[in-house]
């Protein structure tokens, strides 16, 4: 900002623009800090997690009027106390990371997805369709096949339409890619409405569903996203491809200058992007639920995108930071029913947490200056510049 | 300066405008509520439960949503009535009709639950799912329909016969539908209710028929107009449905949705309103007549004197008013008409000796013709008798529907 407005002030000579500086010094102002140290930063992050455990305890405290230590140390048994619930923790932590490792490499060509919702919601349905049409006259291996590939190819599709309007016309892939979602809702309202039952629901086809491994369907996901999640490491840091995303996110000029496709870059990542999240749209169906519903995604195809974020579009981060979304979601929820809190504190807790957490990002990249006395500016000034 | 006088000069002028607002309210006598003619009972059951029994319930809103609040309550009667712990009795809310149903309802399990209670039909196939999973566990489901079919012994289906309440609050509408045609405000001819109803499923169509039979018993020429909105909790589509129906001139509005948007806006356009699940006189007392709703706590106390007692648990329980499954709320004597409460007094008597049907024969006909039906015998429709969900769906003489879409 401050180089803007110096620049507009051309015809000034540099006196008058330092008289007016010394008179209009803002009380605060913010400068990008150069790399913080790796132990400081870590700090930094326990502090603000500490910190938002501490404005919880207020609030159990005044609103809930309970005690927050154990109000709290539910939140633990909540998440481990039982073999059942860490086995639902690590199996949804998996589901919601593979959708922020999908959102991912488009996020770094600086391709907003935000249709995460409708590329999962699309493979969930294609999955439940072929479940309720063929699903009885086929062997089962064959329809698993089946639902495997046109579950990704749908959810690809669905990130292709978008793409191409982005390579070819420059459209806003970030509106585009949200009015998809709406489309993909509605043709799961309208599937349900012609074929499912008399209350618009499709019953359930546990018979269809992927083999269970260890008494559940928990283990195929954790498995099966784990090996997506080094591949996806591997895909972005180590790959040509991956290099090219990076380059297409830092500048398209430079990308094309240097004999980079873009068009073709994006088409590609959001193939690879919606083909992920169809898959994941089966896992839901597949591995899970044997139905579709308009809920199915229960809004995962959004917080994957915090959860891209925060994890600094690192697929090793984000294993840490979808852990702690679920760890909140999961415990948030098992405190709320045994202490009967109402059901918007949890969700108000879960934003405290995140809030602090992207609050603390914010001082990790950026300093807080303070005005100083008129004898340091043009010293202060110089250490800005 | 001169701004800041005339701010000041403007504040002091809202100051006296909302004085005077206050002021002039308070002039009308209010009469309020009246005693409910269908009251909550006090529980009425001596058995002994042990210290470790636990019982979980599964929700699908929250407390913001008029039909869970009314589980919710029921739950809280029940756990008060029986001295039960909080740990005893877990609520777990906003579950959705989907595979985390099944995961709620494994929870509960890992939490040591006996009973489990879920309140939503979609929940239907999870809990059965879950039922053949933990055999050791009893699963009730509200509203559902398959237990019979499911050859699960852990497994069952309960409802009440809410049609009878909805009976009984068609007669609190039809009697104010006769005062405004003595008063000459309308027609005969124009005594038409609007409806604001959910989904075109029996449930939905068994609810507004009573309804309609009821204000029909009292009011031989009301007609109705029903507009469905796809969704069980949808404050604005219900708030527009209830706005299309005033805009085709009816004159009274009920519904069978469980979001404050239908009785809003009737107490925006000051029209009254018959409601549904409980009283939405606070929100409302200028147009609330009267609500009938189910009280689930005679079913949580059956059920959990089943699992002390070692008795099996019915596969499809319906309560009545006998139980005192079926209630009503006090009715707003300021909005409903004249001799409403010894009209509806009269019925339940009726009711309860059984001289009265609201599916009677008799009273409705389709496209002119008596109707001929599988249930109906003995000159009535047997509603929630051989399983305890509605299944009256016969579209009948004098009720609109506006959109089948849903």
């Amino acid at each position: 900002m401050r180089d803007v407005k110096q620049t507009k002030d051309v015809p000034q000579t540099d006196a008058v623009v330092e008289n007016v500086k010394r008179r209009h010094e803002p009380l605060i102002h913010i400068t990008k800090r150069n790399q913080m140290s790796m132990l400081h930063a870590v700090l930094l992050r326990v502090g603000a997690i500490v910190c938002s455990v501490i404005v919880m305890a207020l609030l159990i405290l005044v609103l809930a009027k309970e005690n927050p230590f154990t109000v709290l140390a539910s939140m633990i048994e909540g998440v481990f106390g039982d073999p059942r619930r860490i086995w639902r923790l690590f199996s949804n932590t998996a589901i919601l990371l593979c959708i922020a490792l999908a959102l991912t490499p488009a996020f770094k060509m600086k391709f907003w997805n935000c249709g995460g919702e409708g590329q999962i919601l699309v493979g969930s349905l294609m999955a439940a369709a072929l479940m309720f049409f063929i699903g009885d006259s086929i062997p089962l291996p064959i329809l698993w096949i089946l639902i495997f590939i046109t579950s990704i190819v749908a959810g690809a599709v669905w990130g292709l339409i978008p793409a191409i309007f982005k390579a070819k016309w420059n459209t806003n892939e970030t509106l585009f890619t949200l009015m998809m979602n709406y489309i993909a809702l509605q043709l799961v309202t309208f599937f349900l409405k012609m074929f499912g039952n008399s209350q618009g629901n499709l019953d359930p086809m546990p018979q269809f569903a992927f083999p269970k491994i260890f008494n559940g369907s928990y283990f195929l996901n954790i498995l099966v996203i784990a090996l997506i999640c080094v591949a996806m490491y591997i895909y972005l840091g180590y790959s040509k491809h991956g290099y090219e995303i990076s380059v297409v996110g830092e500048s398209e000029r430079t990308a094309k200058y240097i004999g980079i496709r873009v068009p073709k870059v994006i088409i590609r990542t959001m193939l690879i992007s919606g083909g992920l999240c169809g898959f994941v749209g089966m896992l839901l169906v597949a591995n899970g639920s044997c139905s579709v519903t308009t809920t199915i995604t229960g809004g995962q195809g959004f917080t994957a995108i915090l959860v891209s974020w925060l994890g600094k579009f690192n697929p090793l981060y984000m294993i840490l930071t979808s852990f702690l979304v679920i760890f909140l979601q999961q415990g948030t929820s098992y405190m709320g029913d045994i202490y009967r809190l109402d059901t918007s504190l949890a969700d108000i807790f879960i934003g405290i947490v995140l809030l602090f957490i992207i609050g603390c990002e914010f001082f990790i990249n950026y300093k807080v200056n303070f005005r100083k006395k008129a004898s340091d500016v043009t010293a202060g000034k110089e250490a800005v510049h | 300066m001169f701004k800041k006088i005339l701010s000041l000069a403007l504040v002091v002028m809202m100051l006296i405008g909302c004085m005077s607002v206050l002021a002039s309210c308070g002039e009308p006598e209010l009469k309020g509520m009246s005693e409910s003619p269908l009251p909550i009972p006090a529980v009425d059951s001596d058995v002994e439960v042990p210290d470790d029994f636990k019982i979980g319930f599964i929700c699908l809103h929250d407390e913001s949503s008029t039909y869970d609040l009314n589980f919710i309550n029921a739950v809280l009667r029940y756990q008060e009535a029986l001295g039960l712990e909080d740990s005893q009795v877990i609520i777990k809310r906003n579950i959705p009709e989907t595979e985390k149903c099944y995961e709620a309802a494994e929870e509960l399990v890992t939490q040591g639950c006996d009973i489990i209670f879920a309140n939503s039909f979609g929940h239907e196939p999870y809990i059965a799912q879950a039922a053949e999973a933990f055999p050791e566990v009893e699963f009730c489901h509200a509203t559902g329909v398959t237990a019979a079919s499911a050859d699960l012994d852990n497994f069952h289906n309960a409802f009440a016969s809410i049609f009878e309440g909805r009976f009984l609050a068609g007669i609190a509408a039809g009697m104010k539908l006769n005062e405004m045609i003595e008063a000459g405000e309308i027609t005969a001819a124009e005594a038409k209710i609007g409806y604001v109803g959910a989904y075109t499923y029996a449930e939905v169509i068994s609810g507004y028929t009573s309804f309609y039979l009821g204000a029909k018993s009292v009011c031989p020429t009301v007609t109705m107009d029903v507009q469905f909105t796809g969704s069980w909790y949808d404050v604005t589509a219900e708030k527009n449905a209830a706005e299309a129906l005033l805009a085709r001139n009816c004159v009274l509005i009920s519904q069978h949705a469980d979001s404050m948007g239908a009785p809003g806006a009737c107490e925006a356009a000051g029209v009254p309103n018959v409601s549904y699940n409980g009283s939405t006189y606070e929100a409302c007392p200028e147009t609330f007549i009267v609500s009938s709703a189910i009280n689930w706590t005679p079913y949580y106390v059956y059920i959990t004197e089943c699992l002390v007692n070692g008795t099996p648990i019915a596969t499809n329980w319906c309560g009545g008013i006998e139980e005192g499954s079926v209630i009503l709320t006090g009715i707003n004597l300021d909005v409903a008409a004249e001799g409403t409460v010894e009209a509806i007094n009269e019925a339940i008597t009726k009711l309860k000796n059984g001289t009265l049907k609201v599916f009677d024969a008799d009273t409705f006909t389709v496209e002119g013709k008596t109707v001929v039906h599988d249930l109906i015998s003995d000159g009535y429709f047997h509603e929630s008798e051989t399983i305890s969900a509605p299944s009256f769906d016969i579209r009948i003489d004098g009720i609109t529907l506006i959109n089948e879409l849903y």
